[in-house]
């Protein structure tokens, strides 16, 4: 009997060796993986609340863009977002169903306080108890600029934009349509669910920011590429160009026409840049651009940080960033015709608020393009600064020289161009309208890219309205556009 | 069965004494701190179940110096620790479960105390083979029974008689050991002559397969009458295996294991919830069910061990409220979210320390009966365990059978420390008593019988 007492013995001990591999197996190796599974979202929702995420805060530092408070339901923590969809386009969203967009995922592991810079405080709060708590990020966004831009834009569908050209710093950022990050941060998963299937179905899609996410046909706002180019490439401002009423196009018999059909500066022989420029001439620049050719108008795209197409780009920014497109040189080698309709920014040539402004704010800071910045540092739940984001350069695209002779030419636009709603009394303002088409009988994109002051530059603004806004079919860059970006300028040089 | 009735002394008081402190400060302290996980403070009622903790283990302790002085002494403390753990996971899930275990922990305690006082000596239970065979059937089929039989989760394993419901399997599964050793211990050099071979096995002769048969048969019934997976699988591995321990015959061993895998055949092939069980275990976690009824259970138990990992929540910190059934049979899972994988091992070490000291009783018994019944009753206790943390765990398919000590639930909790009583009083041996003349003469005719 002793013998099989001994053997059950052993083969017990086995059964219990096969259990202890099989939770080793539970809670060691396929722990993570166990975890992650979407059907343990509960757990996951209970555990992401656990945490005092840190703040999103403006420029200010008291301004709250996103916060956590303690909730009395079955989760600890409630993510919220005082100004609601003000600044969604900014904080992005934090849903623990549908992940996280916007400074909510690029800062995750500082805001949920698990960046290893927190990990001595994350264990002293983990010895007292303490819930754990993250870091706050201090962005460069002006509450007073972007309200500005918020109420200037109103209804009408459209993004607005606003830096420190010396900076790079991101004042305003806010497009339409927005969504309240308030409604996925819901601890009622029936009520995220819906409000998510809203905002994926709507086909303006409030999710993604058309401030620097998506990308419009540019117009003639991208003049001041073409413009550079020419100025870069041994043209002067003064440079004449011939003036016909259309341009013929080559290898095609379509023609060029102006705005609205217009002979430029009521149809002198032979006009200068700065006046192509300043009544936005396109045959001109239609002509400036064949002259220039597609590898000059590409490079100096390229400068500015346009990318050959929407899958590439490299402009640093702390949030997903669709960088503007001009095509790769070869795409113009069979297709001159293009190479005139991308100078004044159709075509394939694309672009965004931020974009436009990148540009207009080297041309505003001397020719130095200094890179977005929306975040400026990340402090700990004590106040401590533990990561800083200084200003960055990102690229030198054009001389002082040619930075200088822009300026001057964008001011002509507003003083007795097509720009004059953006004039500020007592102010020199810089501009270029802008008015894109896109599709035979839709309303024009109506653009505005400014800076002002002209002479020591502050603030550099870029707006687009979609399909005209509120003046449909009618609207002009300097009617719709114009006005908005003065508004926001107004508040920046106000304050 | 030429050892003599041992009668040396074991390494002292001291070591008993100590650990059933250990176990009075894990058991207390654990449920501190879930009141201090869960709610910030300690919990309210410190006083009340830490007196009743202290007052019960010590007692326990005290009991058993004076009525099995020679008992091993880890065997009451780590049965303790793990009733502490329990009802501190208890507690963790609900107030009102804990109010309840803490009265069938004293219940428990009680029996364990009057199982020591009543059975001086094991082998006064040899005297009662057939009675108690036919109570322990009796209680197995007494859920069939209609008007005081109630189906729960669909298993009909409970009894209600009046205001007092209880698992007859629990309380069944003691008395049936006790029969199975007893029977076995008298027929066993009978069911041992074999009569023929079939290549390395002794075949033993066809009239003795009859028992083994009946057991087969009964398990099959509880497992028709009653769904009583767990049970049923419970009854006949501790069948066959005191059958192979009594007799020596590896043949039990392969014909039980054949007529075990005919069973599970025509269980499959005959049951839906045997199949359900089986689909559980294979596709618990397939996007498709993993919400569905049966297969939710089984996913969050893994996910709840999963998120525990290697150090747990903490107690009172994580969410096992998540796994339905979590203070009865996923109490495993519960533990493994809060106390991780230190605290799972930890309870299978427990296990392993209870079992690995109850077949150490088995070798130092100095008769059959003594041997096969503490045989018995360890490997029913490994077995169960085995069973439903294999089950919690996804190691094989979930049968529900309590965690002994751990789960809720007084039957199974009375009923255990009743069989910890026998593995404590076999383990010290008989009880000698001026003027006990009854027991003596039992030595005995013990003596005379088995020599």
């Amino acid at each position: 009997m002793d013998r099989q007492i001994r053997r059950l013995g052993l083969a017990l001990l086995v059964l219990f060796l096969l259990l202890f591999a099989q939770v080793n197996y539970l809670q060691v190796f396929a722990s993570q993986r166990l975890a992650d599974n979407p059907a343990n979202a509960t757990r996951q929702l209970i555990a992401e609340y656990e945490v005092d995420r840190g703040s999103i805060l403006a420029a200010d530092g008291r301004t709250v863009l996103a916060t956590s408070r303690r909730s009395p339901g079955a989760l600890r923590y409630q993510r919220r977002y005082p100004q609601g969809p003000l600044y969604a386009g900014i904080t992005g969203y934090y849903s623990v169903i549908y992940g996280r967009s916007g400074l909510e995922q690029a800062f995750n592991s500082y805001l949920n306080g698990s960046a290893p810079e927190l990990l001595p405080q994350t264990l002293a709060d983990q010895i007292l108890g303490r819930p754990k708590r993250g870091a706050s990020v201090i962005t460069t966004i002006e509450p007073a600029l972007q309200k500005a831009a918020a109420q200037a834009l109103g209804s009408q569908p459209g993004a607005v934009v606003a830096l420190d050209p010396r900076t790079g710093n991101v004042l305003a950022l806010f497009a339409n349509p927005t969504y309240d990050p308030n409604l996925l941060a819901s601890q009622d998963p029936r009520e995220v669910r819906r409000a998510w299937s809203r905002l994926i179905n709507d086909p303006d899609k409030p999710l993604l920011s058309r401030a620097y996410q998506e990308l419009y046909p540019p117009g003639s706002t991208f003049k001041l590429v073409t413009a550079a180019a020419a100025l870069q490439n041994g043209y002067t401002p003064d440079s004449l160009w011939p003036n016909p009423p259309v341009l013929q196009l080559p290898q095609t018999t379509h023609v060029l026409e102006n705005f609205g059909g217009e002979h430029c500066l009521g149809g002198a022989p032979k006009i200068t840049t700065a006046q192509a420029l300043t009544v936005s001439c396109n045959v001109v620049f239609g002509e400036i651009g064949l002259a220039l050719g597609a590898d000059a108008l590409a490079s100096q795209a390229r400068a500015f940080g346009f990318a050959p197409d929407a899958a590439s780009g490299d402009v640093p920014f702390a949030l997903p960033f669709q960088e503007g497109v001009f095509p790769d040189p070869s795409y113009f080698t069979r297709r001159l015709p293009a190479v005139a309709l991308s100078a004044i920014g159709q075509d394939n040539v694309a672009a965004n608020p931020l974009q436009m402004a990148l540009v207009a704010a080297a041309i505003a800071n001397g020719g130095v393009e200094m890179a977005p910045r929306l975040v400026t540092e990340v402090r700990d739940p004590s106040g401590r600064v533990i990561q800083r984001f200084p200003p960055r350069e990102f690229g030198i695209p054009i001389s002082p020289q040619t930075a200088a002779e822009l300026t001057r030419m964008m001011v002509s636009v507003v003083q007795s161009g097509t720009g004059t709603a953006a004039q500020i009394p007592g102010v020199t303002v810089a501009g270029k309208t802008g008015t894109a088409q896109h599709g035979v009988g839709r309303p024009p994109h109506a653009w505005f890219v400014s800076f002002a002051p002209a002479e020591n530059p502050q603030v550099v603004v870029a707006v687009i309205v979609l399909d005209g806004g509120s003046l449909g079919s009618d609207a002009t860059g300097g009617r719709v556009a114009a006005p908005i970006a003065k508004a926001v300028m107004e508040a920046a040089l106000g304050g | 069965m030429s050892r003599a009735i041992r009668t040396e002394t074991r390494p002292g008081h001291g070591t008993a004494l100590a650990l059933t402190l250990l176990a009075l400060v894990l058991s207390v302290g654990a449920y501190t701190l879930v009141g201090l996980g869960k709610k910030g403070h300690v919990p309210v009622d410190l006083a009340l179940y830490g007196s009743i903790f202290a007052v019960g283990y010590l007692g326990a302790h005290l009991l058993i110096r004076r009525l099995a002085p020679h008992a091993d002494p880890a065997l009451f403390p780590a049965a303790a620790v793990l009733t502490g753990l329990g009802f501190s996971m208890i507690f963790r899930l609900s107030g009102g479960l804990a109010a309840e275990q803490a009265t069938w922990i004293v219940v428990g305690l009680l029996a364990f105390a009057g199982t020591l006082v009543v059975v001086r000596d094991h082998r006064q239970l040899d005297a009662y083979t057939y009675t108690i065979g036919f109570l322990g059937l009796a209680l197995l089929l007494l859920p069939i029974v209609p008007g005081i039989g109630r189906t729960i989760n669909g298993a009909r394993l409970w009894v209600r008689i009046g205001p007092v419901g209880f698992q007859p399997s629990e309380v069944g599964k003691v008395l049936i050991v006790v029969f199975l050793a007893s029977y076995l211990a008298a027929k066993r050099e009978l069911l041992a002559v074999a009569a023929g071979r079939l290549g390395p096995l002794r075949l033993p002769p066809l009239k003795h397969l009859a028992p083994v048969l009946f057991a087969w048969a009964a398990s099959l019934a509880v497992l028709f009458l009653q769904k009583d997976l767990g049970a049923s699988l419970l009854y006949f591995a501790i069948f066959v295996v005191t059958l192979w321990v009594a007799t020596g015959r590896a043949a039990y061993l392969v014909i039980g294991l054949a007529l075990f895998a005919l069973g599970a055949w025509i269980g499959y092939q005959m049951f839906a919830h045997v199949q359900l069980r089986v689909d559980i275990w294979l596709h618990a976690l397939a996007p498709s069910k993993v919400f569905d009824q049966g297969y939710g259970q089984v996913a969050q138990a893994q996910f709840g061990l999963a998120t525990g990992g290697l150090v747990g929540a903490g107690l009172g910190r994580g969410s096992p409220w998540l796994i339905p059934f979590a203070s009865t049979d996923f109490i495993f899972a519960a533990i493994g979210e809060e106390l991780g994988l230190l605290g799972t091992t930890a309870v299978l070490l427990l296990f392993v320390v209870l079992v690995g000291k109850g077949l150490k009783t088995a070798l130092e018994a100095a008769d059959a009966f003594g041997k096969l019944l503490a045989t018995g009753l360890a490997a029913s206790l490994g077995l169960q365990a085995f069973v439903i943390v294999g089950g919690v765990t996804r190691l094989i398919p979930l049968t529900g059978v309590t965690l002994p000590f751990v789960s809720y639930g007084g039957s199974s909790l009375v009923s255990n420390f009743v069989l910890l009583g026998l593995l404590v009083r076999i383990s010290s041996g008989p009880a000698h008593r001026a003027g006990d003349a009854r027991i003596r003469s039992g030595l005995r005719a013990q003596a005379a019988e088995g020599g």
